[in-house]
C-alpha cells in the first residue's frame, strides 16, 4: 500500500494566542504537528503494518519547518518531504490543495492520501476535500472506522461520523480520507524512531520541483483581532410558581441561542 | 556553547511528557491517597523503553544518551516523584552501575533484561542503622567456596517488593578499614532466604513502593559479585553519582510543576478586586520559582553533558542534586502558599509536591552531606581519584548497534 | 435583478439542518445590501418536500434534484449539482451551513468554480460590494476578518450565528427540478447504509451539560425504600435527584456532569466529575443544579458559554458566574423546566 499523509505544523494547542498589530502571536510556544494530523499518521501506520508498502509524510511549510515532519518520521513514517517555496507565503487553501495534489502525484502510485480533520490554527477544514477534487479522487471525510481495505481489489469501506450517526461508504482507491479522533489513539514515537528522525535530512520540494502551476490565492485574512471580552450580566429569574419560573428560564436560555 | 536542545532531545522530552501526562496524571491522586503504586506504571515504562532509555541497544536498551535520561526524569517527576524514583533505583543506581562495573557476562545476565523492562531492579545500600554513614553498615557477605552467603537487612529501599534484582552492598572483610571492606553484589530477589515488605505511612512518595529487604543466609554464586572484593564502597559511591543525577533532574521537574500550578492559580483566583497574579508578594514567589527552575535545569544538563563526554562528574552531580532538591522543597512550599487554603487540600496537586519534595532532600545523600562534599572539594580536602572503571562516555555508534 | 446569491439547504432524510434556514436569513440581508436576488438549492431523495418548505422561509426561487444518483449524500455528485446550478445562475455568493456535508461541498465547489471559500463564519458585512467574513481561528482564541479577492465568494455559516426567517406556511411556490449532471458510472463511491453512533454524549464533547452537586440529595420529602441506613438513604435520594438531572440533559441532548462533592459522596461515578480534579469542559450551555460553585468546580466549567445556576442558597458563589440564576429547590424546578424544553425544542 502506498500511503501519503499530509500534515501541518502549527503552534501548540496549549499556547496563549493573542492578536498583536493585526497578526496572531503565540510567543515562544513550540511548533508541533497539528493534533488532528496525529490521528491521520496513526491510521496510515496501522494500514502500513497490515499491508506493507510505504508511508510518505508531506507538509507544506516555511523553510526549516521540520518539527512536525520529524515527529511523523519518529512515529514510523518511511519517507518525508517538505514542500517549501517563498511563493506560497500568501497561499490560501485552494493553492495548498493544488500543491498537495501535485506532490501526491509526484510521489506516484499512491493508493490513499490521509489528512486530519482540520488545522487548529486556521480551523478551515477544506484542504482535504479540495485536494481530492483536484486529483479527481473520491473523498471520505470524518472516518471513524476503516472496516475493510483491499489493496488488491483497490477498494475501501469506512464508517464516517456525521451529525446523524454513522454513514457506511464503500469506495474505489485511490481515495482521500480524513479521520476523526475516535479512529485510533496515536502512538508514541519509539526512541529508535526519534533517533532516526532527528538525524534525517528532510528533502525539500519547491514549486519548480513539483512542476505545478498554482492559481493565485483568492482568500485573504489581512487582520486578526482578539475576541470581544464577554461582559455577562447576572440575571435572577423569579416568578409566582416553579412552572412560571421554568417557562421563563427556558425561553431565556433559548434566546441565548445555545441550543 | 549550545544551550538549545536538539531534535532528538526535544522529541524524547515530548514523548515522556505525553506518557506521564496522559497515562499517569489522571489517576495519580487516587493512588497517592491509597498509598499504592499503580500496577500499570512499571509494565508501561518497560514497554515504552523508558526503563532502558540510556542503555546501549546491545545491552537491551534504547541507546539514547545521558541527557535524554535527565530530560525523561524531569518530565516524569513533573507528574509525580514516584515515576522518577523508579528511574533513580532501576536505572541510575542499579543498571548504570552494571554498565560501569559489570563484566560482559553480568551485563548479559542482568542488564539486558533490566533494560528491556523484563526485570525491575533496585538498590540495597541503606540499613536501619546506617544511612549517611555508609561504611558503618552491618550486612555481611561471607565467602564460602564458590558462593557468598549474605546476611543483613536493608531499609528505605524503593521498589523493594516490586523488583527482581537488587544491588546489595555488604561487608566482606571486617578486619580492614570499613571503607575497604565492602563489596557489591547483584542478588536475584527470589532466592531462598530473602524476605521483603512494604513500608507505609511515609510523608510523601506514597504512590510508589518503598520497603525493606532482609537476607538470611542467602547464597549467591561468586559470578554475582560486581567488581572486586573490597571495591564495594567505591562502587556504591559511583552508583550514587548516577542516582543523584536522576534526582536532580526530577527535582527540576518538580520545581516546574510547582511553578506552572502557581501561575495557573495566580491567573484565576481573585482577591481585592483582581487576579492575585497582580499582587507583588505573589509575584515574588513565582519569580523565585523561575530562578530556581532555570538554574536547576542548567545544573543537571551540565552533569548530563559531562556524563556524555565521559568526564568525572561527582562534584557537578552533587551540586545539581543539592540545589534542585532544596529548590523543589522551597518551590512546593511557596506553591501551597500561593494556593492559600486550597493548597492545603489535596484537591490541588501542590500539597503532594511538597510532601514528595521533602524526601529528595533526605535521600541520595542528605543535603547536609552534599554541603560537606562541596566544601571538601573547594577546600582541597577532597579529591577525585580515577576509578578502576568509569561510566562509559556516550558513543552513538557503540550505543546503537 | 438576477439571482446571484445561492443558499444551499442541507438535509438528511428530509430533516433540514437548521443552519440552512439561517443561511437564507443571512442571504436576505445580503440581497438587500448587494441589490441582488436569492436562489435556494437542495438535493437528495427528499429534496422536493424540502424545496417546498424553503418558500415558507421566504425563498422565491428554489432549485432541487432528486435524481437517483443523489438519493444518498456523496460529495462528488452533490458538488456537481451545486456547481451546475452555480454556473446556470452565474452565482456570485454561495452560502452553505457549516455541517459535515456543507463544509466539504463548499470546499469542492470552490475548486470547480475557481473561487475562494471562507468556512465557519460568524458574521458577514458588505464593503464595496464585497463580503467581509468574520471567522474564529486558533480554536476561537482570535477572530479573523476574511474576504475574497474575486468572486464567486463561497461561505459556510456557523450554526446559531445568524437568524433564520420566521416560517410562514402561507408563503408557497413551485420548486424547479434541475439536471444534476451526474454520470453514476463516474462516481467511485457507494453508500451502504447508516448506523447509530455508539454511546451517549461524552462530557468533553458535549455542547450541553447539566450537572448535579451535593444539593441533589437534599429532598427530605422523598421516602427511601425499607431497610436503608442513613448513608444509603442519602445516596438513594441523590440518585432520584440525578434522574431529574439526567432527564433534563436528555431533552437538551446533553451530558450529565457532577461536582466533586457528589462524586465523593458516591452519588455518581468519577467519569462525570467536572472540575479541577475531574474534567475541564466548555460547553455552550452549563446548567448547575445544587452546586455551590467553589473555585475548583469553577475551574472546570467557567469557560462555558452560558451558565445557569439553580440553588436554594442565594449566596452560593455560582450565581456570580451564572448568566441566569434561579434561587429555588432543584426538585421543584427541574421537572417543569424539562417539560418546558420538551415543548419548545
Amino acid at each position: 500500500m502506498n500511503i501519503v499523509v499530509c500534515i501541518k505544523q502549527v503552534p501548540d494547542s496549549a499556547a496563549t494566542v493573542v492578536a498583536e498589530g493585526g497578526q496572531a502571536s503565540w510567543g515562544d510556544a513550540p511548533l508541533v504537528m497539528n493534533p488532528w494530523d496525529e490521528y491521520a499518521v496513526e491510521t496510515a501506520l496501522l494500514q502500513y503494518e497490515a499491508y506493507g508498502g510505504d508511508v510518505t509524510v508531506i507538509s507544506v511549510g516555511a523553510e526549516g519547518a521540520t518539527e512536525a515532519i520529524k515527529s511523523a518520521l519518529a512515529m514510523g513514517c518511511t519517507q518525508a518531504y517538505l514542500v517549501s517555496d517563498p511563493e506560497l507565503a500568501a497561499a490560501d487553501s485552494r493553492v495548498i490543495a493544488h500543491v498537495l495534489a501535485a506532490a501526491i502525484k509526484k510521489v506516484g502510485d499512491v493508493d490513499l492520501a490521509l489528512f486530519g480533520k482540520q488545522a487548529i490554527d486556521s480551523d478551515m477544514g477544506v484542504t482535504a476535500p479540495q485536494t481530492a477534487r483536484i486529483l479527481g479522487w473520491p473523498v471520505l471525510s470524518l472516518v471513524s472506522v476503516v472496516q475493510e481495505l483491499n489493496p488488491d481489489d483497490g477498494t475501501i469501506k469506512v464508517e464516517r461520523s456525521i451529525e446523524e450517526g454513522r454513514q457506511v461508504v464503500e469506495s474505489k482507491l485511490p481515495a482521500v480520507v480524513t479521520v476523526s479522533k475516535d479512529i485510533a489513539d496515536p502512538r508514541y514515537p519509539s526512541f529508535m524512531g526519534i533517533r532516526k528522525a532527528a538525524r534525517a535530512d528532510i528533502p525539500v520540494w519547491t514549486l519548480a520541483d513539483l512542476e505545478v502551476d498554482v492559481p493565485d490565492p483568492l482568500v485573504r485574512w489581512p487582520e486578526v483581532v482578539n475576541p470581544p471580552v464577554r461582559e455577562i450580566t447576572n440575571e435572577i429569574i423569579s416568578g409566582a410558581s416553579p412552572d412560571e419560573i421554568a417557562e421563563s428560564l427556558a425561553d431565556k436560555i433559548i434566546g441565548e441561542k445555545v441550543l | 556553547m549550545d544551550f538549545a536542545l536538539n531534535d532528538e532531545h526535544r522529541m524524547v522530552q515530548q514523548m515522556v511528557r505525553d506518557f506521564a501526562q496522559k497515562e499517569v496524571a489522571p489517576t495519580i491522586k487516587e493512588y497517592d491517597r491509597a498509598h499504592d503504586m499503580a500496577p500499570f506504571v512499571l509494565p508501561r515504562m518497560g514497554e515504552l523503553g523508558i526503563l532502558g532509555i540510556n542503555i546501549p541497544v546491545r545491552y537491551g536498551g534504547q541507546g539514547m544518551d545521558y541527557i535524554s535520561l535527565g530530560l525523561a526524569c524531569e518530565e516524569l517527576e513533573a507528574v509525580d516523584s514516584t515515576l522518577r524514583v523508579v528511574m533513580s533505583v532501576h536505572m541510575g543506581l542499579n543498571s548504570m552501575g552494571l554498565l560501569q562495573w559489570g563484566t560482559e557476562e553480568q551485563k548479559q545476565r542482568f542488564l539486558v533484561p533490566q533494560a528491556r523492562g523484563d526485570r525491575v531492579a533496585c538498590y540495597g545500600l541503606t540499613e536501619p542503622g546506617a544511612g549517611s554513614d555508609v561504611a558503618g553498615m552491618n550486612s555481611t557477605a561471607r565467602r564460602d567456596g564458590d558462593e557468598y552467603v549474605i546476611n543483613g537487612e536493608k531499609m528505605w529501599i524503593s521498589l523493594a517488593t516490586k523488583a527482581h534484582h537488587c544491588m546489595w552492598i555488604a561487608r566482606t572483610n571486617p578486619d580492614v578499614d570499613p571503607h575497604e571492606g565492602l563489596s557489591a553484589f547483584q542478588v536475584e530477589l527470589d532466592r531462598p532466604g530473602v524476605t521483603r515488605g512494604d513500608i507505609k505511612g511515609k510523608m510523601g512518595v506514597r504512590a510508589g513502593s518503598t520497603g525493606w529487604i532482609a537476607m538470611q543466609d542467602v547464597r549467591i554464586p561468586v559470578e554475582n559479585r560486581i567488581g572486586k572484593e573490597g571495591e564495594g564502597f567505591r562502587i556504591a559511591m559511583s552508583c550514587l553519582d548516577n542516582g543523584r543525577y536522576t534526582v536532580a533532574a526530577g527535582a527540576t521537574g518538580l520545581i516546574r510543576a510547582s511553578l506552572e500550578a502557581s501561575v495557573r492559580y495566580a491567573n484565576e483566583r481573585q482577591a481585592f478586586g483582581r487576579v492575585i497574579g497582580k499582587l507583588q508578594l505573589i509575584q515574588a514567589k513565582i519569580a523565585d520559582m523561575v530562578e530556581s527552575y532555570d538554574a536547576a535545569r542548567l545544573l543537571y544538563l551540565r552533569a548530563g553533558w559531562m556524563k556524555n563526554q565521559g568526564l568525572r562528574n561527582t562534584r557537578e552531580t552533587s551540586i545539581a542534586k543539592w540545589f534542585a532538591t532544596d529548590g523543589s522543597f522551597e518551590a512546593a512550599s511557596e506553591a501551597v502558599q500561593v494556593h492559600g487554603a486550597y493548597g492545603y487540600s489535596d484537591e490541588y496537586d501542590v500539597e503532594r509536591y511538597l510532601r514528595n519534595s521533602k524526601g529528595a532532600v533526605i535521600y541520595e545523600g542528605t543535603n547536609e552531606i552534599h554541603r560537606l562534599i562541596q566544601a571538601g572539594y573547594a577546600l582541597g580536602y577532597r579529591k577525585d581519584t580515577p576509578l578502576r572503571k568509569e561510566l562509559p562516555a556516550y558513543d552513538p555508534e557503540f550505543w546503537q548497534e | 435583478m438576477g439571482n446571484h446569491i445561492l443558499v444551499y439547504v442541507d438535509q438528511f432524510k428530509g430533516q433540514v439542518m437548521p443552519a440552512s434556514w439561517e443561511g437564507l436569513g443571512a442571504a436576505q440581508i445580503l440581497a438587500e445590501k448587494l441589490g441582488d436576488g436569492i436562489a435556494v438549492l437542495v438535493a437528495g431523495e427528499a429534496s422536493h418536500a424540502v424545496a417546498e418548505q424553503a418558500f415558507h422561509y421566504g425563498a422565491t426561487e428554489v432549485y432541487y434534484s432528486d435524481s437517483p444518483s443523489l438519493s444518498d449524500y456523496r460529495p462528488e455528485p452533490f458538488t456537481d449539482f451545486v456547481v451546475n446550478v452555480a454556473h446556470e445562475q452565474a452565482a456570485e455568493v454561495i452560502l452553505f451551513p457549516t455541517t459535515t456535508r456543507g463544509r466539504e461541498l463548499a470546499a469542492m465547489s470552490a475548486v470547480d468554480l475557481g473561487a475562494g471559500v471562507m468556512p465557519d463564519v460568524t458574521a458577514l458585512e458588505v464593503e464595496d460590494g464585497r463580503l467581509i467574513a468574520t471567522r474564529p481561528v486558533y480554536a476561537g482564541k482570535l477572530l479573523a476578518k476574511t474576504y475574497c479577492e474575486t468572486g464567486p465568494q463561497i461561505v459556510t455559516l456557523r450554526g446559531r450565528a445568524f437568524k433564520a426567517p420566521e416560517a410562514d406556511s402561507a408563503q408557497t411556490g413551485t420548486p424547479i427540478q434541475v439536471d444534476a449532471g451526474v454520470i453514476e458510472s463516474d462516481v467511485s463511491t457507494r453508500v451502504l447504509g447508516y448506523t447509530q453512533a455508539e454511546g451517549g454524549v461524552s462530557l468533553g464533547d458535549a455542547g450541553v451539560i447539566v450537572s448535579g452537586g451535593r444539593g441533589v440529595s437534599n429532598n427530605p420529602s422523598l421516602t427511601p425504600p425499607e431497610g436503608m441506613d442513613e448513608k444509603e438513604a442519602e445516596v438513594w435520594r441523590a440518585q432520584q435527584g440525578f434522574k431529574l438531572v439526567g432527564e433534563l440533559a436528555s431533552v437538551l441532548g446533553g451530558a450529565v456532569g457532577a461536582s466533586r462533592a457528589a462524586v465523593d459522596a458516591d452519588y455518581v461515578p468519577y467519569e462525570n466529575q467536572v472540575g479541577q480534579t475531574g474534567k475541564l469542559v466548555s460547553p455552550d450551555l452549563y446548567i448547575a443544579c445544587g452546586i455551590s460553585g467553589a473555585i475548583q468546580h469553577q475551574a472546570g466549567m467557567r469557560s462555558s458559554k452560558v451558565i445557569v445556576a439553580i440553588n436554594k442558597d442565594p449566596d452560593a458563589p455560582i450565581f456570580k458566574l451564572a448568566r441566569f440564576g434561579v434561587v429555588a429547590d432543584l426538585y421543584d424546578i427541574l421537572p417543569p423546566l424539562t417539560e418546558a424544553f420538551r415543548q419548545r425544542l
